[in-house]
């Protein structure tokens, strides 16, 4: 064989490699969307029994009864609401105090080290949450800040009704901290890369006119970061949803829609969780699955919003998410 | 007040609840931490490491299979989902970068990153349990897997992406095709912020219940069979934690300090991976 034709068989051989290396690439990125779909596909499946049974009926009744295998999704959709309700107004704020903190306030060498152990808040895995919740929290707010909003804002009128009932410690309001604490590390991290892609030159000018520190964050640093700050709400809001191990510990799975806070109900991560290995007949395990597709619809619309939000902002942004 | 000491006022008050705040997120660390610590090594004895785990009414009993199971999943969803991951996220960085089928996996990897675990759970019940007829371990790999790709999938992307188009370039020069440069220079100059993906993915999949509690479900005894329901330390914690028996609960907190920790370590190895050797050690 002459040179020229072995380094012909070689080149040959590059272009295989190249051929499969390039399609197993393409492969792997195709699988990704095809998951997506598979994960719709599978779910639409398993729930249509359910669907094709209750129709409408499904999320607009709140019986839930597995002796009669009756099934309605309401209580479960209005516990989802309602503690990522809760988490949200707890989290809010303290998330905002904390961005601020971290890249205005706090002096270099605090920066750093406050930054990764809030990030560490994050990576501690949800069903710690729950058990703390359970065992500490719980107990807590059942012993002391329960009876407290029972006897001194119960009989406040038009509100009054959120914090009227026995304390039972788990239900909406403790389901709604635990959550809270959770999401706290995601909407601050996110926060906090918003606030620092806001160019120095514009906080500067802020300073040259005489604003005070607050004045140059409100007016321009949340104006200017709004797109961003809003993403990472809404990525908080999509976790919050769709949380389920720290939520099932504490929300006392009642299928049960109560004006007060402080009463048991249910959501609908923690309603599959708990019920799904015991689900006895056919329809109530598709039931259950059907409760994963409205999860799955609620949070898909959350969480695309907000990504697309946060498109905007290049990817960097996102990179501590 | 004059105007100008209300705005001062103001700001004060502004920058100390936000100083508040900071403190109300570390004191929750602070709590969670604490409480780990003492309930869980309260619960910790050799036994923890030794037996199996307890049938009820037992005084004895530890996490073995538990913790054996996890491992075991664990690695098996990262041995599942890194190489899928890396590929496509190479595919993101290099051979697609700009086309539009790019744009659109990148945005469906975002949604799964955030996707609720749960669902995850659910599927992979539908698409693998309920076809196999049992519930099992391999099932639960599975699921963690498709958790763990979206991480890695992202950090790779990113760490590609890091790596100087000049490098690529000389590679290029040289005659090399594509997959060369990418494997012999992008690859060797990306490794330890891929190393770093792949550590935050183990340190998202090993606490994760929920996919877990219908795919590998839990199982009282020693189990290697990859076909069958399988122990493991998140669906024991679940299960433990709301029982009644005092030892039970002692092995969930034995059980929750050890992922803690785990993960703990995990992600702080991380951070260190990242900076002390920068994103991409091999090109400086």
């Amino acid at each position: 064989m002459s040179s020229a034709e072995a380094f012909e068989t070689h080149l040959a051989g590059q272009r295989l490699r190249e051929r499969i290396f390039r399609g197993s690439t393409l492969a792997a990125a195709v699988l990704l969307l095809l998951l997506l779909g598979g994960v719709v596909v599978s779910l639409l499946h398993g729930a249509w029994p359910a669907f094709s049974r209750f129709r409408l009926s499904f999320i607009t009744h709140d019986v839930w009864n597995p002796v009669t295998d009756s099934y309605g999704a309401l209580s479960a959709i209005y516990g989802t609401i309602v503690t990522s309700a809760l988490a949200m107004i707890f989290a809010l704020p303290v998330s905002f105090g904390i961005a601020v903190f971290l890249t205005e306030l706090a002096p270099p060498w605090l920066k750093r080290p406050v930054g990764v152990a809030i990030e560490l808040l994050a990576a501690i895995p949800s069903i710690i949450f729950g058990i703390w919740g359970l065992f500490v929290l719980a107990p807590l707010l059942q012993a002391s800040v329960e009876p407290w909003m029972d006897s001194h804002l119960g009989a406040v009128p038009l509100v009054g009704a959120l914090f009227q009932g026995a304390p039972y410690g788990i239900g909406f309001l403790t389901a709604g901290i635990v959550l809270a604490i959770m999401i706290i590390p995601f909407i601050s991290a996110v926060m906090r890369d918003v606030f620092e892609t806001v160019p120095d030159v514009l906080k500067e000018s802020g300073y040259g006119l005489g604003a005070t520190t607050w004045e140059v964050i409100w007016k321009v640093v949340v104006p200017y970061s709004r797109t961003g700050m809003i993403g990472g709400i809404m990525l908080g809001l999509g976790r919050a949803l769709g949380e389920t191990m720290a939520v099932t510990f504490v929300i006392g799975n009642a299928h049960h829609i109560s004006a007060s806070l402080l009463a048991p109900g249910t959501t609908i991560s923690a309603a599959i969780a708990n019920e799904f290995t015991e689900a006895t007949t056919p329809l109530y395990t598709s039931s259950l699955i059907a409760l994963g597709v409205l999860l799955f619809v609620i949070t898909f619309a959350v969480i695309a919003a907000a990504r697309l939000m946060l498109l905007r902002l290049g990817r960097r942004a996102l990179a501590s998410v | 007040m004059s105007r100008r000491l209300f705005r001062k006022f103001v700001n004060l008050l502004a920058l100390a609840l936000s100083g508040l705040a900071t403190a109300v997120g570390l004191l929750f660390l602070g709590a969670i931490l604490w409480t780990l610590a003492k309930d869980g090594f309260a619960g910790m004895s050799a036994a923890v490491f030794t037996q199996n785990t307890p049938p009820p009414g037992s005084t004895s009993g530890g996490l073995l299979n538990a913790i054996y199971g996890s491992v075991i999943m664990t690695v098996l969803g990262i041995a599942i989902g890194a190489p899928i991951g890396i590929l496509a996220g190479t595919y993101l960085a290099e051979y697609g970068r700009n086309s539009p089928l790019s744009a659109v996996i990148r945005f469906i990897n975002d949604v799964l990153l955030s996707a609720p675990s749960i669902i995850i759970g659910l599927f992979v019940y539908e698409f693998v349990v309920v076809p196999m007829g049992n519930f099992s371990a391999i099932s639960g790999a599975i699921a963690l897997a498709i958790i763990a790709m979206p991480v890695i999938v992202r950090t790779t992307e990113d760490m590609l992406n890091l790596v100087p188009q000049g490098m690529k370039d000389a590679s290029t020069a040289m005659g090399a095709y594509p997959w060369r440069t990418i494997t012999s220079i992008a690859y060797p100059a990306a490794r330890s912020g891929m190393v770093t993906g792949m550590l935050l993915a183990v340190a998202r999949i090993s606490g994760e219940t929920a996919p877990l509690l219908f795919t590998a479900l839990n199982n009282q005894f020693w189990s290697t069979n990859l076909k069958a329901p399988m122990a493991n330390l998140p669906v024991v914690i679940f299960q433990f934690a709301l029982s009644p028996y005092d030892n039970w609960q002692q092995l969930a907190w034995a059980g929750a300090l050890l992922i803690t920790a785990a993960i703990l370590v995990l992600s702080i190895a991380a951070r260190v991976a990242v900076s002390r050797l920068g994103p991409g050690s091999g090109r400086k």
